[in-house]
């Protein structure tokens, strides 16, 4: 698809000399700056360079939100006020089905971008399906532990331990939830408009987000779940 | 592939696609790239959890140890998704996602630490709580 103008062979070994590793740049000096990356006289950065920017600087500021409530869990970890400690409260077989379910989602959530990427638009809406049902798994298991919690008596005003958790682990609920919801309108644009360049766009974004959970939840399952129940 | 008129391909102009791209947005390489860099970002993903979840859940490594391992297991484990799944590079046009990104690390790190230095000393400066009680009229 790689459309330069120059025949194949010259293409590959103007490639192979300036990134002889495909480390995706090239050698160091070897060339005039990369056009459309805003560098040297080459003009001002692609859009969809300044689109996945943006929505990084988002996912960078919503992260340092979400750090917060680390830090106010781990200040809080053993203020439990004689009430359950959190190695009571940890059920390991279940946070294991639910870190399956989340990084099974990101894996179809990549592959759903291959088939954007390849203009496959019915194997894209496949695995954004397969992607938000793995999503709602998460949810649902997430949604029965805090259910099976209150129904102990374990609720978030019983102690400042519970009341972190609850913060933490349900404010990452609550962006799952509200990215099914963006990915559920993403099927719905896919379906209708098909692969325009906003729709492209808006797509990157998605999967910036949904892989950007999945990393949230990393710290999640380690520093609540596996480092309690030790 | 299904290619109607709707799904040409919008990038046709564009030169050096390989030079030009942004997190979770690479240049239209063959498909083939795209699902060996998922599968090897899944494959790595799953050898980290499960070391994580062995490691949490047995008495393999001397148990003072494993918080740190833990912790320095779900840093890999970041990596692996920012470099597989996120797609940030090295390439001229990441300069400033990575960037960005040292940036929203450092405010992380700040945050989470800074905040357990600065309660626990606070803690260990309070007054005995039956104390504090005592004092009450």
């Amino acid at each position: 698809m790689t459309d330069t103008g120059l025949p194949a062979s010259v293409e590959a070994i103007r490639r192979v000399r300036e990134d002889p590793h495909r480390l995706g740049h090239r050698a160091h000096g070897s060339a005039e700056p990369a056009a459309g990356t805003g560098q040297g006289a080459t003009g001002p950065a692609d859009k969809r360079i300044l689109v996945g920017y943006g929505f990084w600087i988002y996912l960078l500021s919503d992260i340092i939100i979400f750090s917060c409530f680390f830090a106010a869990f781990a200040v809080q970890r053993a203020a439990t006020a004689g009430g359950p400690t959190i190695a009571d409260i940890v059920d390991v077989q279940r946070v294991g089905f639910e870190t399956a379910a989340l990084l099974l989602s990101s894996y179809t959530c990549m592959l759903s971008f291959a088939a954007t990427n390849a203009r496959n638009r019915l194997w894209t809406l496949i695995f954004l399906f397969l992607t938000g049902l793995l999503g709602l798994i998460f949810v649902l298991l997430e949604l029965w532990e805090f259910v099976e919690l209150a129904d102990r008596g374990f609720t978030p005003q019983r102690s400042a331990m519970l009341t972190s958790f609850y913060g933490l682990v349900g404010l990452h609920g609550l962006h799952v939830t509200l990215g099914g919801v963006w990915l559920a309108t993403m099927m719905a644009q896919v379906f209708i408009k098909g692969f325009r360049r906003e729709i492209i766009h808006r797509l990157i974004c998605f999967n910036l987000f949904w892989h950007a959970l999945d990393i949230v939840w990393i710290g999640i399952f380690t520093i609540v779940y596996l480092m309690g129940v030790h | 592939m299904s290619t109607s008129d709707t799904d040409t391909d919008v990038y046709d102009n564009r030169q050096n696609l390989r030079d030009d791209h942004a997190p979770g947005d690479e240049p239209p390489e063959e498909s083939g790239h795209w699902v060996l860099n998922a599968n090897l970002g899944l494959g790595f993903s799953i050898i980290l959890t499960a070391a994580s979840f062995l490691l949490a859940t047995s008495n393999i490594v001397y148990g003072p140890a494993i918080p740190v391992a833990l912790i320095v297991l779900a840093i890999a484990q970041m990596g692996v998704h920012l470099v597989f799944f996120l797609h940030i590079t090295t390439g001229p046009d990441n300069t400033n996602n990575v960037l960005a990104l040292a940036f929203g690390i450092l405010v992380v790190v700040l945050i989470v630490l800074g905040s357990i230095w600065i309660m626990d000393h606070l803690k260990q400066n309070m007054m005995p709580m039956d104390q504090l009680m005592n004092m009450q009229p």
